[in-house]
């Protein structure tokens, strides 16, 4: 089991319940998207497994272990193992792209090799490489101020793909990328998983990117989760109902009307 | 194929062995050796000097003297002050170019009123561009130790500090009542009494209450080369090693930078 | 004009009064005609300056001596300056906050003359003592203004690489550092060029460079040659103004 979550509950310090009796079972490769509309919790539910935030009560495992059981070493190990692509990419806005996406092995180095590659890149190629997957491998020198919001965000992408970590995390990776290439992102990061074998759980504001190409979709509405199931067996009145306080319409990446067909979803299917 | 090098290496790399090579001779021009400071004659001299700072001398004797000279001290600063204000007006008025009747048009006595701005000018420039303390040194020698030296060199550079920032007061408020006033044929005076004086009054007072602030500061310093004051007291202290004396002087000088930054605060509000 | 207004002036012109009178400085001698001709007679002795090559190479020696004072002062007390501003803004507790800022206060309460009075009792005259006092007052100076800065730049870069399980250590220099690098940089150049000011007026007490020669040649009653000092330190504050007005110009992209 990569990740369970047991009659978890999460009230902030000010008070409002963001998390409420959720239960949630993730094995080890499995891919699963969580939707659901804004404010619902899906961003405090991904700080949760990345041991960012502590459950107020409930039991919780990641990786295998409870991380709020874990001494400072042992936690800062399985934080190493853990990626977090975040919507909007916490770096520096002077920072180079390289050094952005070399920072994601920063758990795993040594100091003398973090400090030695703020001199000179160590890994050149590496970093290439998953900037070259995200389609913005020209930008390797460039500073990241002078990147567009929906490169940064490659960007962001690229160093979580750089730290090849065992559980992926994605909060909303995708939300100033244009459609194709935002296809193209979440793709990719289906294929990692895939390949290493590694867990993807990615939050996605866009309907059709989700049901596209996760095998499994939790839907998330005021900190409870209202369905757990694969993308056939979602209907389009459960979709309706889950961002009913949201909006009319069900959210997609190139903000035209989902369409499915009159039994379920359309679903291509993934030629790793 | 990944670029192999990274382009801001060698420029980092150059300005880094440019600012090394001229640290080197920096270095040595300084006589920088922190073994002179564990040299066993120096450290006896300074570790007895160290040793006599506690306690404080707080003699009745010696803080009666001391008083007198914090009074002295802020009567150098104030009346250095009132001097330099007596310098910084006429000349201020002459150099703003908002109350020149030859500019309206432009009209008759361009020539004229450049013929008196320029040297108001320059003498400004020279009054300030000369450190206080150089000024204060000079009239020591000129009109011997004691109180008049500091308040002579106060009055003039802050003279010209004053005039510069007066008359940039003056050029940058709202011009057009004055020059409106200028316009109708009335005269100079009666312009900046009416037009210039009520809008830049706020502003003058402020940067004005601030100097005073720099001057008791200043007035201390001066005090080093024989000008009077505090400063005039730490320099003896200093010379017979008592550390105690010193260590109180300092503590009454930390009290009236205090005191000097209060009275400045509550002046400034009371003229708002 | 308002009450409180008039109050204030009529307080502020006491005031005024009050001070000649306490200091009761003797102005009918001050500006007497003995007392104005001595002046001038003085005055006079500082023309011409002495501009014979050998004390020109002097001027030059003790300009080179004033800029290296402030260049290696201003380096030390950026590098003390951080080291200092990491407790200072709360990264490691609340005690040690308070002690670093403590530290901060006391060194730039205490202005430069002082300290390079006090340098010179610990290194001995020269312009190690110069470099020692601006070090430990713009330490104090610049250590307080990285740590507000180090306060107020966003947590989240090292806080996302904290979270992916680097260490603290690598988490400031990556995610904290580069965000206040260039603040950082150009205040130390903007204390740089104020120092050299200072360093130019330290020797008065003993502590090299311009001031020092300044210093003794009044002493010495030598007029041509402190004229041609204060020429040089005139000279060299022109320079550094027009340097750093073109660097502002040249690197504001």
């Amino acid at each position: 089991m990569s990740i369970s979550l047991d009659e978890i509950t999460l009230v902030h310090p000010n008070g409002t319940r963001a998390l409420h009796g959720v239960n949630l079972d993730v094995g080890a490769g499995e891919r699963v998207a969580v939707i659901g509309p804004s404010g619902a919790g899906k961003t405090t539910l991904l700080r949760l497994l990345a041991t960012a935030l502590r459950p107020t009560s409930g039991a919780l495992k990641v990786l295998g272990g409870d991380p709020w059981q874990l001494d400072r070493g042992a936690l800062r190990r399985l934080r190493a193992r853990i990626g977090m692509v975040h919507q909007a990419p916490p770096i520096p806005p002077r920072q180079r792209v390289v050094t952005a996406v070399l920072a994601g092995r920063l758990g795993r180095w040594p100091l003398w090799k973090g400090l030695a590659s703020l001199l000179y890149p160590v890994d050149i190629a590496g970093a290439h490489g998953m900037l070259a997957r995200m389609q913005i491998a020209d930008k390797l020198f460039e500073r990241c101020d002078r990147l567009s919001g929906g490169q940064l965000q490659r960007v962001g992408v690229a160093r979580v793909l750089y730290q090849q970590p065992g559980l992926i995390l994605t909060d909303e990776p995708v939300s100033a990328v244009d459609p194709a290439l935002s296809d193209h992102v979440i793709g990719e990061l289906s294929r990692e998983a895939i390949a290493r074998g590694v867990t993807l759980v990615a939050s996605l504001h866009a309907v059709d990117l989700a049901l596209h190409w996760f095998p499994r979709i939790v839907g998330v509405k005021a900190g409870e989760i209202v369905f757990d199931l694969p993308p056939v067996r979602i209907t389009d009145e459960m979709l309706r109902e889950l961002y009913a306080s949201e909006s009319a319409v069900v959210p997609t990446q190139a903000n035209e009307p989902l369409s499915m067909p009159a039994r379920g979803i359309r679903r291509k299917p993934l030629c790793s | 194929m990944h670029p192999a090098r990274d382009p801001a290496a060698l420029p980092r790399f150059a300005l880094t062995a440019v600012i090394v090579l001229l640290l080197w001779p920096g270095f040595r021009l300084t006589e920088f050796d922190l073994g002179v400071l564990f040299d066993p004659r120096n450290r006896d001299v300074m570790g007895k000097f160290l040793g006599t700072f506690f306690p404080p001398a707080l003699s009745v004797d010696f803080l009666r003297l001391i008083l007198k000279s914090t009074l002295e001290t802020l009567a150098i600063a104030t009346a250095g002050m009132t001097i330099a204000m007596a310098i910084a007006f006429p000349l201020s008025l002459l150099v703003t170019r908002s109350l020149s009747i030859s500019r309206i048009g432009p009209g008759p006595g361009r020539w004229s009123g450049r013929a008196a701005r320029v040297p108001a000018r320059i003498t400004l420039t020279f009054f300030r561009s000369i450190p206080e303390i150089v000024w204060a040194l000079l009239f020591v020698r000129a009109v011997g130790l004691g109180p008049a030296a500091g308040v002579l060199a106060i009055g003039i550079t802050y003279g010209g500090m004053l005039g510069k920032v007066y008359s940039e007061i003056f050029e940058s408020g709202d011009t057009r009542p004055a020059v409106a006033l200028l316009e109708t044929g009335g005269g100079r005076l009666a312009a900046f009494c009416y037009g210039m004086w009520p809008v830049a009054l706020p502003e003058l007072v402020s940067y004005t209450v601030y100097r005073w602030e720099c001057a008791v500061r200043a007035s201390v310093i001066m005090g080093f080369v024989g000008a009077g004051g505090l400063g005039q007291q730490m320099e003896l202290s200093m010379r017979m090693l008592s550390g105690g004396e010193v260590s109180t002087i300092l503590l009454v000088f930390l009290l009236l930078v205090a005191l000097a930054d209060a009275v400045s605060a509550w002046l400034r509000k009371v003229t708002a | 004009m308002r009450r409180s207004h008039a109050l204030v002036v009529i307080l502020l012109l006491l005031a005024a009064w009050a001070s000649f009178a306490y200091l009761a400085l003797d102005f009918g001698q001050l500006f007497s005609v003995e007392a104005g001709s001595q002046m001038l007679k003085y005055v006079v002795s500082f023309f011409p300056p002495d501009i014979s090559v050998d004390y020109l190479a002097q001027a030059w020696r003790g300009t080179l001596e004033t800029i290296a004072i402030s260049a290696i002062g201003t380096l030390l007390a950026a590098a003390l300056g951080l080291v200092l501003a990491l407790p200072a803004s709360g990264r490691f507790g609340v005690v040690p906050r308070m002690i670093a800022r403590l530290t901060l206060n006391f060194l730039r309460s205490i202005p430069e003359l002082v300290w390079a009075a006090l340098m010179v009792f610990a290194a001995g005259l020269g312009p190690f003592a110069g470099t020692l006092a601006l070090a430990l007052h713009t330490t104090g100076v610049i250590g307080r203004l990285f740590a507000e800065t180090l306060e107020n730049t966003p947590p989240e870069p090292a806080h996302a690489l904290r979270f992916s399980g680097s260490r603290p250590a690598l988490a400031f220099f990556y995610g904290t550092l580069p965000g206040v690098v260039p603040q950082f940089v150009a205040y130390s150049l903007y204390r740089w060029e104020i120092n050299i000011r200072m360093a130019a007026i330290l020797g008065f007490v003993g502590a090299g460079g311009l001031g020092q020669m300044l210093y003794m040649s009044l002493s010495l009653f030598q007029q041509p040659q402190a004229m041609t000092i204060i020429l040089a330190m005139l000279g060299l504050v022109a320079l550094v103004d027009a340097a750093s007005a073109w660097l502002r110009q040249h690197l504001v992209d």
